[in-house]
């Protein structure tokens, strides 16, 4: 047998790898650095309570898109769309949940019970990402390009709907799943990011439809003859992200308790970064959940404390923007050792 | 002088496993033109690399009329004067013709600017010169494979080269254009050029040659004007080496047939193929490089859609529309091409391996990683896999142990039908054996094996049947007992004198 190559793979398994170990944990690392000097800096008002779930809040949002990022930036794909899909989804769901007394009634005569507004969120995902599915395995377009249009229309299409003016009048126990709190403490959209990133790391983890997603991603031709559908799997991964971005909408709708077509405005940008930070790979056949959780998180954490250390928001723009070209250099070179 | 435009002498060229030319020569009279025969891999290419400075010998002299050269990268060959057709062509699709021929070095007017125009007048010369139909204009993406050839061709010309090397150069073009090319090979003949023509077609070096150098397994064997040459000289020259590294194939009790294929038909490289396999048989296929034998692997697998024929598992008609399908009825393919369509180099020993077999695995969705986890573990055990862990990345692997986790991917789906497609391509001896005893194990077991082979000793050792093909047809169905080396490679290079089917 060939020595060299035995030799190699013996040492990649040897008792303790740092370099994997410092590769795989690298950003938590960075992470609780963060943490510790911004609990200094802002003398531990960053540590109360109520402010780090403020964070996981405000991270929900895209945080639960950046779970299906996950998969897309798997198979090698990208969803630009993801942001107007949360606008497209909002002022839906929110024009079917408004109170029977609201002002400027959306559907005078109509008020379905609250499970039709948060399927019709959800749905509404589903049928964007479907489409972009379709363009992307059917017409065979880049992703890049079919989510690029899809971004552009999708948003014209929130803007029509509403007329350009945020639909108001949210019923209040629809609106509680963005902004209610359960037993006063924990919020809502918490528990559902929370649910979700345990449902999408099984999914990923432990289910065929995972592996046939990480087969794609690491060898679409080798899939291909192994008689995996590339194409089916490929549909249903834009469906998948398609209504993480809606269930986002509804959230996000619930929080400022109206649904403004400005919703998600490039959201896309936070929702990639998160999933690259936690070392998804642009590359493909490489990516987890908790890695993506936690990029969301750094995010947050490094918003928030921007925010509190008073950092002007357009310099704000320029670190994250940093942030972006870092985690992509490291997701490189670890790619090339 | 020497007499010759260019002498090799003592080339060798090794790469990573193998030894890919050993203390070769090469000497071409100036104005013939020289044919290189051998079967695949016998190493014409690779001298042809080290002539024109893709590659460097790691031993040998080069000499060009009597001067010793060094050739360190192809801008240095072009400057002495040697240049080539490739056989892969690598036009700039869209390009025009003239801009395409004067690539790296464009013909510049006022302020370094490119002039189209002196270019387009300097491409239309050339075409003028040597009878080329072309317009210069055209977009490349725009011409037939055999126009881009012809271009190709007058590129290679404008060179003004002492020495033109044409790799194949009529794999892809029609009987008119090929004595067209001839026509213009000969006129380059009689103004002094000398070419090095490389080619699996017996025919055409009759034709056109003046002098032959036959290459076997990386050796020079034999420098013979071509006049002294017919046919089976020719034959004779190219397979005689003596068969001391057979692997046989051990005995196994042939049962009926499993799978039958009927008039498949696809496109230009697979036509009106038939055939079929028993039950512990091992069915050859043997060819040259482009006869169609992958292609008909890939068809009847489902990677690559036909266009007619009929597949017959167990008696039964199969409707084959895509590699799912033909697991379904009980088949597995191993392909040429490991890394291309083979491995997923960064997913573990274990995801590669159960990847077919996953639907097995997981009939509600879930994986039931404890059965997985036991079956790889077995499988590993069972092939002898050398890896630190199931966890290991495959791509870390050794090629002998890639292939062999490959086939235990197809051996977690039971398959009746196994195909594979150069089973021991680019792997050590040690492991070749390993798997080529494998084979045999398999087909004791009762599981029909199709393997395709570009090596002599492997098709005649582990076949009970050999298929031959010639230019996507069956040329010919050689039973065990009758096959050599001469049979099979007349079959190959087309010839008639084989029984054909």
């Amino acid at each position: 047998m060939t020595t060299p190559n035995i030799a190699t793979a013996t040492k990649a398994a040897s008792a303790f790898d740092w370099r994997a170990f410092v590769k795989n944990y690298f950003i938590i690392g960075i992470l609780l650095l963060f943490v510790v000097f911004l609990s200094i800096a802002t003398r531990f008002k960053f540590l109360q309570v109520t402010n780090l779930l403020n964070i996981v809040t405000q991270v929900s949002g895209f945080g639960l898109i950046a779970l299906g990022m996950v998969f897309v930036l798997i198979i090698k794909g990208i969803d630009l769309s993801v942001g107007a899909t949360v606008a497209l989804a909002a002022v839906i769901s929110v024009s079917l949940g408004q109170t029977a007394t609201a002002g400027n009634k959306f559907f005078p005569d109509f008020t379905p019970p609250i499970v039709v507004p948060i399927l019709a969120a959800i749905v509404v995902g589903l049928i964007c990402g479907a489409i972009n599915g379709t363009i992307v395995t059917v017409f065979r377009i880049a992703p890049f390009i079919a989510t690029l249009g899809a971004m552009t229309y999708l948003r014209g299409g929130a803007l029509i709907y509403s007329d350009g003016k945020p639909i108001s009048g949210m019923d209040p126990a629809l609106a509680f799943i963005g902004g209610g709190k359960l037993f006063g403490v924990l919020p809502i959209p918490v528990i559902i990011l929370t649910v979700a990133a345990v449902g999408m790391h099984i999914l990923l983890t432990k289910t065929r439809f995972g592996l046939h997603v990480f087969a794609i991603g690491g060898n679409d031709q080798a899939a291909r003859v192994s008689g995996i559908n590339i194409r089916k799997v490929t549909f249903w991964v834009f469906v998948l992200i398609g209504a993480l971005a809606g269930l986002a909408g509804l959230i996000l709708a619930g929080r400022i308790e109206s649904g403004n077509p400005q919703l998600g405005y490039q959201m896309e940008m936070d929702v990639i970064t998160a999933a690259v930070i936690g070392g998804t790979s642009f590359n493909g056949g490489v990516g987890t959940i908790w890695g993506a959780v936690i990029g969301s998180l750094f995010i947050g954490v490094l918003n928030n404390g921007m925010d509190l250390l008073n950092i002007s928001p357009f310099m704000q723009l320029v670190v994250k923007g940093v942030i972006i070209i870092i985690a992509i250099i490291i997701d490189e070179r670890k790619n090339r050792a | 002088m020497s007499g010759y435009v260019l002498e090799m002498e003592g080339i060798s060229k090794a790469f990573p496993g193998v030894q890919a030319l050993d203390n070769v020569e090469l000497k071409v009279r100036p104005g013939t033109v020289h044919a290189l025969m051998g079967e695949n891999g016998a190493g014409k290419s690779t001298l042809m690399k080290i002539l024109i400075g893709l590659y460097q010998e790691d031993e040998g002299t080069i000499k060009l009329d009597g001067q010793l050269v060094k050739i360190p990268n192809t801008s240095a060959g072009l400057a002495l004067g040697v240049s080539m057709i490739h056989q892969e062509l690598s036009p700039v699709p869209e390009r025009n013709v003239a801009e395409n021929i004067y690539l790296g070095r464009e013909i510049t007017g006022k302020f370094g600017l490119v002039s189209q125009r002196t270019m387009r007048q300097a491409a239309q010369e050339l075409f003028d010169r040597w009878g080329i139909q072309i317009n210069p204009r055209s977009k490349m993406k725009e011409l037939s494979i055999a126009q881009t050839q012809m271009v190709e061709i007058a590129k290679a010309i404008s060179y003004d080269s002492r020495i033109i090397i044409m790799d194949e150069p009529t794999s892809a073009i029609t009987e008119v254009e090929v004595e067209h090319l001839f026509r213009i090979i000969r006129a380059l003949r009689t103004e002094g050029t000398s070419i090095i023509y490389i080619t699996h077609k017996m025919d055409e070096v009759f034709q056109i040659a003046d002098d032959v150098t036959v290459y076997r397994d990386g050796k020079w064997v034999a420098t013979k004007p071509a006049s002294e040459l017919d046919h089976d000289k020719l034959i004779t020259l190219m397979v005689g080496r003596e068969l001391t590294n057979l692997f046989p194939k051990l005995e196994a009790e042939i049962g009926e047939v499993v799978l039958e294929v009927k008039g498949l038909n696809r496109g230009d490289v697979v036509k009106d193929v038939s055939f079929n396999v028993r039950r512990g048989e091992i069915l050859g296929f043997a060819g040259l490089m482009g006869a169609g034998r992958t292609e008909v692997l890939e068809t009847v697998f489902g990677v690559e859609k036909a266009d007619s024929g009929e597949i017959i598992v167990e008696g039964k008609p199969v409707r084959v529309a895509s590699p799912d399908d033909a697991i379904a009825a009980g088949m597995g393919l191993l392909t040429e091409d490991r890394k291309l369509t083979g491995i997923m180099p960064i997913l573990s020993v274990r995801d590669n391996m159960v990847m077919a077999a996953a639907p097995k695995y997981s009939p509600s969705g879930f994986l039931d990683f404890a059965q997985i986890n036991k079956d790889c573990a077995e499988q590993v055990k069972a092939l002898s896999i050398k890896t630190p862990s199931l966890k290991q990345a495959i791509g870390n692997l050794s090629g002998g142990n890639q292939q062999k986790v490959l086939i235990s991917r197809w051996l977690l789906t039971s398959p009746e039908i196994l195909m594979i497609d150069e089973p021991t391509r680019g792997i050590d001896v040690g492991a070749k054996s390993e798997i080529h005893k494998l084979m045999s194990q398999l087909a004791q077991q009762g599981k029909a094996i199709i393997m395709v082979s570009s090596e002599m000793p492997e098709v005649l050792g582990m076949s009970d049947r050999i298929v031959v093909m010639h230019e996507g047809k069956v040329s010919g169905i050689v039973d065990r007992a009758d096959a050599t080396q001469e049979v099979i490679m007349q079959l190959a290079t087309g010839m008639e004198t084989g029984e054909a089917k």
